[in-house]
């Protein structure tokens, strides 16, 4: 029976194995420890059972929670910044891609849709005629063709890779933090949570600065005196601000920051589900955006 | 109302009076200088349960399992009156806190664990005087059974139901029938309260195994 035990065969000294046993071990059912110590003379009483049991689990319990906060939401932020990287990336080549295509191929495009259009051919088809202007080959293949459906493809990689991060990131922010997800939908939680550089952080900014992440530059003009203060940061993508007309949008985005905010606290200290936050949201978003309605204003 | 157990006192503290313990703040609430600090019923379904008379058969110092400890706020001021206390909660999140509360208690153990898996601490825990409990997930009587090994024969838990974790569109009440139905497979019910108006649609639960 003491086999299963937290401190079976284990030196007192060690205190890192004491705390993978308590994190890995298991019994199947529980004995009165601290008295099996005692007598298989591992403790020389109680309260010294207890002084080592609290030093197991206190290590544990920081090992298992530094890995994984090490595990999900620095990932997070990683993967928002890798994600917008790959986009920005495919976004720059893409243009590249079209100016470069539209000289060779008939049909011009833009952005990566036209990218993805020319990778579609295979290179030994490419072989709509060049316009005048490009020398009017007929060659389908030459190397100018492949080097620019090269280029197109890898704009498609980078594209998809962005794709599979938002997919990695729509997954993984409910699980770090289901309230901010729930409400700002997992992509902007992410953000957010990689503007402020993990959960922890953000959930001890207040609900102002919260309202302006993202608008970093824009506040610092602000604050030289040279423009006005942002209204808000990233959470401009957010419905309840690019729902709400213009004039309106500064208390649309101070409501979502408070709300975000809490929702962020609630997500590193609390735990639980909290659906109330989002009606209230609703609610307060709904009465600013009727004060259009009286006035007419555009949508 | 029953007695308040040893290492609870209604006390005043700045301009309220309400439950206290005794021991070092946990999470910023209001402390006298003579090391009592206010335990608000509000913030704790414990809390609420003592505050509301419920009869919780607590007479302080007794060994404790506590399931859901989230940030430690309860828990704080159970180390505080308990003996003993092993902690369990199993998301990371909260666990930072719950461990600078425990970093200040001398025999409060904090267990990232899965209350739905006791065998994965059941090498750590040794049998209980209580168990209480507050997961606030789906599936909240079935925890109540998987733990009820860790309970002494006559020892006693001591649960909150949140209706909404059970389903969010039934009636409490419903839910809460259910719950305890369950439960009553294993435990024998001795008290049910609502929890009003510390906790809107909370269930407190007082029982011992059968
Ligand atoms: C309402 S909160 C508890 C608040 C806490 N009892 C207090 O008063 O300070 C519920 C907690 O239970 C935890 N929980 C839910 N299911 C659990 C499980 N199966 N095992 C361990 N903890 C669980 C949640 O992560 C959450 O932190």
């Amino acid at each position: 029976m003491t086999d299963d035990a937290w401190f079976a065969d284990l030196d007192p000294g060690d205190r890192a194995a004491a705390a993978d046993r308590i994190r890995e071990g298991s019994a199947e059912s529980p004995a009165d420890w601290p008295a099996l110590a005692v007598e298989a003379g591992v403790s020389a009483d109680e309260a010294e059972y207890y002084d080592r049991l609290r030093g197991a689990t206190l290590a544990a319990g920081r090992a298992a929670a530094s890995e994984r906060e090490g595990a999900v939401d620095q990932q997070l932020v990683h993967a928002v910044r890798a994600m917008d990287d790959c986009r920005r990336q495919a976004n720059e080549l893409a243009e590249r891609v079209a100016e470069w295509g539209g000289s060779r191929f008939e049909e011009a495009g833009t952005g990566v849709e036209y990218a993805r259009e020319l990778s579609g051919r295979d290179s030994g088809s490419v072989g709509v005629p060049a316009s005048e202007a490009s020398g009017g080959s007929s060659e389908p293949r030459s190397d100018g063709d492949r080097q620019v459906l090269a280029l197109a493809r890898q704009v498609v990689a980078l594209d998809e890779e962005a794709d599979a991060l938002a997919e990695y990131i729509e997954t993984s922010t409910p699980e770090v933090a289901p309230n901010l997800a729930a409400m700002a939908g997992p992509v902007l939680a992410a953000r957010l949570l990689s503007l402020a550089g993990g959960l922890e952080s953000l959930a001890k900014k207040p609900s102002g600065t919260v309202q302006v992440l993202g608008a970093e530059d824009a506040l610092f003009a602000h604050l030289r005196g040279d423009a006005p203060s942002p209204k808000h940061g990233v959470i401009y993508t957010h419905d309840a601000v690019r729902g709400t007309r213009s004039e309106d949008r500064g208390s649309a985005a101070r409501a979502l920051a408070g709300k975000l905010a809490i929702a962020a606290r609630v997500d590193y200290y609390g735990g639980d589900r909290r659906p109330g936050l989002q009606a209230e949201l609703d609610e307060r978003i709904a009465a600013i955006q009727a004060r259009a309605e009286g006035g007419g204003g555009d949508e | 109302m029953s007695d308040l157990p040893e290492g609870i006192e209604q006390r005043s503290i700045g301009d309220e009076t309400g439950l206290a313990t005794r021991g070092p703040p946990a999470y910023g609430e209001p402390t006298d200088d003579t090391g009592w600090r206010r335990w608000n019923p509000r913030r704790s379904k414990l809390g609420a349960m003592i505050q509301s008379g419920m009869d919780t058969g607590l007479t302080g110092g007794e060994t404790v399992l506590y399931l859901g400890a989230a940030a430690g706020t309860t828990v704080s001021h159970v180390a505080d009156f308990a003996g003993p206390t092993y902690a369990v909660e199993f998301a990371a999140r909260p666990v930072r806190d719950l461990l600078d509360v425990a970093e200040d208690r001398q025999r409060l153990f904090p267990l990232l664990k899965d209350a739905r898996k006791p065998e994965t601490y059941a090498h750590v825990v040794e049998p209980v005087d209580v168990i209480i409990q507050d997961v606030a997930t789906r599936g909240q009587a079935e925890v109540a059974l998987t733990n009820r090994g860790f309970l002494h024969e006559d020892g006693r838990l001591l649960l909150a139901v949140k209706a909404r974790s059970e389903d969010v569109t039934a009636d409490p009440e419903t839910v809460f029938d259910e719950v305890v139905g369950t439960l009553e497979s294993e435990y024998e019910v001795l008290e049910r309260q609502r929890l009003e108006p510390y906790h809107a649609d909370h269930l407190g639960v007082v029982a011992r195994p059968r």
